[in-house]
């Protein structure tokens, strides 16, 4: 069941794009964590785009990346959306909002406060009729969402989308779920290889530490957000070499992802 | 695909604990709903309400998890030996190789609405609020796991109305791909002030008992529920009667985000799939679960779609009119029940229609009906357009 990595996206502080993000990620730039532009995204009409928030914005931009460099079309690609916490500032407004007497929720609020929202607006934007799961998997997000979306392509044997991304919680919330910076990656996958393919990738749960960058400033990264724990496999890939990587994934198991390069 | 026993399975909600008292209400043709009673709700509408919950307390080392959509989780567990079925699947497979998939849509949500009732006046959190072991949507998986002590892969979906009949394809896939050899999958969610007000504010909402397909349909009823099946690999020590997954199909709509495809192309979409995926052609599905929230575009949608794969021939039935619409539990709710109408010979009545909607063509059974089932269908469709319609039958 070998599946293969077509292409990458990625989006975070001094992380804009795989283009500008492989060399640093592969170690030849130096990172520099300058914060993120407000995330944007071509794939919605107008007004669509504008009932949009950020954290839906993120996870459409990083798809877009990754589909900028893919050699299959969106609308071949199942999905899996992966986000530990979702859209915590909605859940800051409707909290908020049923506190107040006439407990005013808004509509847009509240469907766009489906933790599959990112996904809803990606099928819309890109016209995708294809499957689409979003999941949540904690601290483990990131390695349950590269588990799902490689089930897909090993039994369903169909090209998919993963999207991982979660976004700082508002003022209320952040004590409690405390993140430290936006990321987002999309990776896309699929059952044989392309014209020109990425690696081989193989997975496996197993016991084992997961993984650790060296240099402190993606590590906080990496630390600070579930979806950032992509961060080791996103650096082999850019490294172009051919090696493991144990992702988080329990209190007894880490995800093993062995890349085989061409 | 290659069939997966249902080796057990439960559901509790307002129709009562476990499948006894399910089934029993699905019989007497017994709505659990009731007009709304919840927290401080101001709404002019019913629900299906679990009672009890209040005096479900959740102690001892998972107290952290303590909160209504956990306690509604461990309740379920603990219906018609369903934990003790895990347990012994536990022991036969290893706990590393019992999957936990489930699904919510506002999993301890609650929790955070009192917490911000309770907001100080620099608007910090009271210290009791325990965002990881309620909010977090991970939450309910994480508690369940850890209660039946299962280490193996885990994940909750959550795509709205959908999530716990996508769990069922999640778990084959991962069965199929060798990465755990059985799998606790389900779903669970729970009254909160978010979706009673979030689908106010849509103007979803009935304030009647819900009546889908009836001329006169105004909406939904929320309700409440929490269901698990434990799925296997066929084998000797499974009971005869014991259901069949046959097939799933799932596709998104790509249409709105609140709103179905008109057109149902979605819904249609999915139903193939699962026909193809079961290997099954129309006219051999028995009995077909509406999604059926009783919208006026969920059922005209839906009713299209369903006439489109199916014709008119085929008996269908909602039963959100028993349970109300359990949103991210509604899928394994309606899987048990269409299970339990497969092992008892029976096609559940569509609870409180009464005037089918003259321009909708779908063969509604209004009463409960005795009828050989040898398959039927669910159907779970969500917000986002996210479609998923499960295959069950009986062990050959």
């Amino acid at each position: 069941m070998t599946v293969w990595l077509d292409s990458v996206g990625v989006l975070g502080p001094g992380l804009l794009g795989w283009d500008a993000a492989r060399e640093v990620l592969a170690g030849v730039r130096p990172y520099c964590d300058e914060p993120l532009p407000a995330p944007r995204t071509t794939l919605l009409a107008a007004n669509e785009r504008r009932r949009t928030t950020p954290v839906i914005r993120l996870a459409l931009q990083a798809a877009e990346d990754a589909l900028g460099h893919a050699s299959l079309p969106a609308a071949q690609l199942g999905s899996v959306f992966a986000s530990s916490s979702g859209d915590m500032e909605i859940v800051d407004r409707i909290c908020t909002a049923l506190c107040l007497p006439e407990r005013p929720v808004s509509p847009t609020q509240f469907h766009n406060s489906v933790h599959n929202a990112p996904a809803g607006y990606w099928t819309l934007g890109a016209s995708v009729r294809m499957p689409s799961t979003s999941i949540a998997a904690a601290g483990r997000t990131f390695a349950a969402g590269l588990l799902e979306a490689w089930t897909l392509v090993a039994v369903e044997r169909q090209p998919v989308l993963l999207v991982a991304y979660d976004w700082p919680a508002p003022p209320t919330l952040q004590p409690h779920r405390p993140l430290a910076a936006p990321f987002a990656t999309a990776l896309v996958l699929r059952p044989e290889a392309g014209a020109d393919p990425g690696p081989r990738i193989d997975l496996q749960l197993q016991a084992g530490a997961f993984d650790t960058l060296q240099d402190p400033a993606l590590e906080a990264l990496r630390n600070g957000n579930p979806a950032a724990c992509a961060l080791p496999l996103l650096a082999v890939v850019a490294g172009g070499e051919s090696a493991g990587v144990s992702l988080p994934y329990s209190e007894t198991q880490v995800l093993t992802v062995q890349c085989r390069q061409a | 695909m290659q069939p997966l026993v249902l080796a057990s399975f439960t559901l509790t909600s307002a129709l009562g604990r476990g499948r006894a008292a399910t089934l029993a209400s699905l019989r007497s043709e017994t709505s659990g709903l009731r007009a709304c009673d919840f927290a401080d709700a101001r709404l002019d509408t019913w629900i299906g309400r679990v009672d009890g919950l209040e005096n479900e307390v959740i102690e001892g080392a998972l107290a952290a998890y303590d909160c209504r959509n956990n306690r509604l989780a461990r309740l379920g567990l603990r219906q018609d030996g369903f934990a003790e079925a895990v347990a012994a699947a536990r022991a036969r497979h290893g706990a590393e190789r019992v999957g936990v998939f489930l699904g919510t849509s506002t999993s301890g949500i609650r929790e955070t609405e009192r917490a911000y009732a309770e907001r100080d006046p620099a608007g910090r959190l009271p210290e009791w609020f325990r965002f990881d072991q309620t909010q977090d949507t991970f939450s309910v998986a994480d508690f369940v796991a850890r209660e039946l002590q299962l280490t193996g892969p885990a994940l909750v979906v959550s795509t709205a109305c959908s999530s716990s009949a996508k769990v069922f394809a999640v778990a084959y896939r991962h069965m199929r791909a060798g990465l755990c050899d059985a799998a606790l999958v389900g779903g669970v969610d729970s009254l909160c002030l978010m979706t009673l007000y979030g689908f106010s504010a849509l103007e979803l909402v009935s304030p009647q008992p819900c009546r889908p397909w009836d001329a006169g349909r105004a909406g939904i009823n929320i309700g409440e529920a929490a269901g698990f099946a434990l799925l296997e690999w066929p084998g000797a020590h499974q009971p005869d009667d014991a259901p069949v997954l046959l097939g799933y199909g799932e596709s998104s709509d790509a249409y709105h985000m609140s709103t179905p495809h008109p057109d149902g192309a979605g819904a249609a979409l999915a139903m193939s799939r699962a026909l193809d995926s079961a290997g099954l052609t129309a006219d051999r599905i028995d009995y077909l679960n509406l999604h059926g929230t009783a919208t006026l575009t969920n059922d005209r949608s839906e009713d299209r779609a369903v006439t489109r794969v199916f014709g008119t021939s085929v008996p269908c039935s909602s039963t959100k009119g028993f349970t109300g619409h359990t949103l991210g539990a509604a899928g394994i709710a309606e899987a048990v029940i269409g299970a339990l109408a497969l092992q008892h010979g029976f096609i559940p009545g569509s609870c409180n229609t009464g005037q089918l909607d003259p321009h909708l063509h779908a063969a509604i059974v209004l009463r409960n009906r005795e009828a050989a089932l040898r398959t039927v269908m669910s159907n779970s469709f969500g917000f986002g357009g996210s479609n998923c319609s499960l295959v069950l039958g009986r062990r050959q």
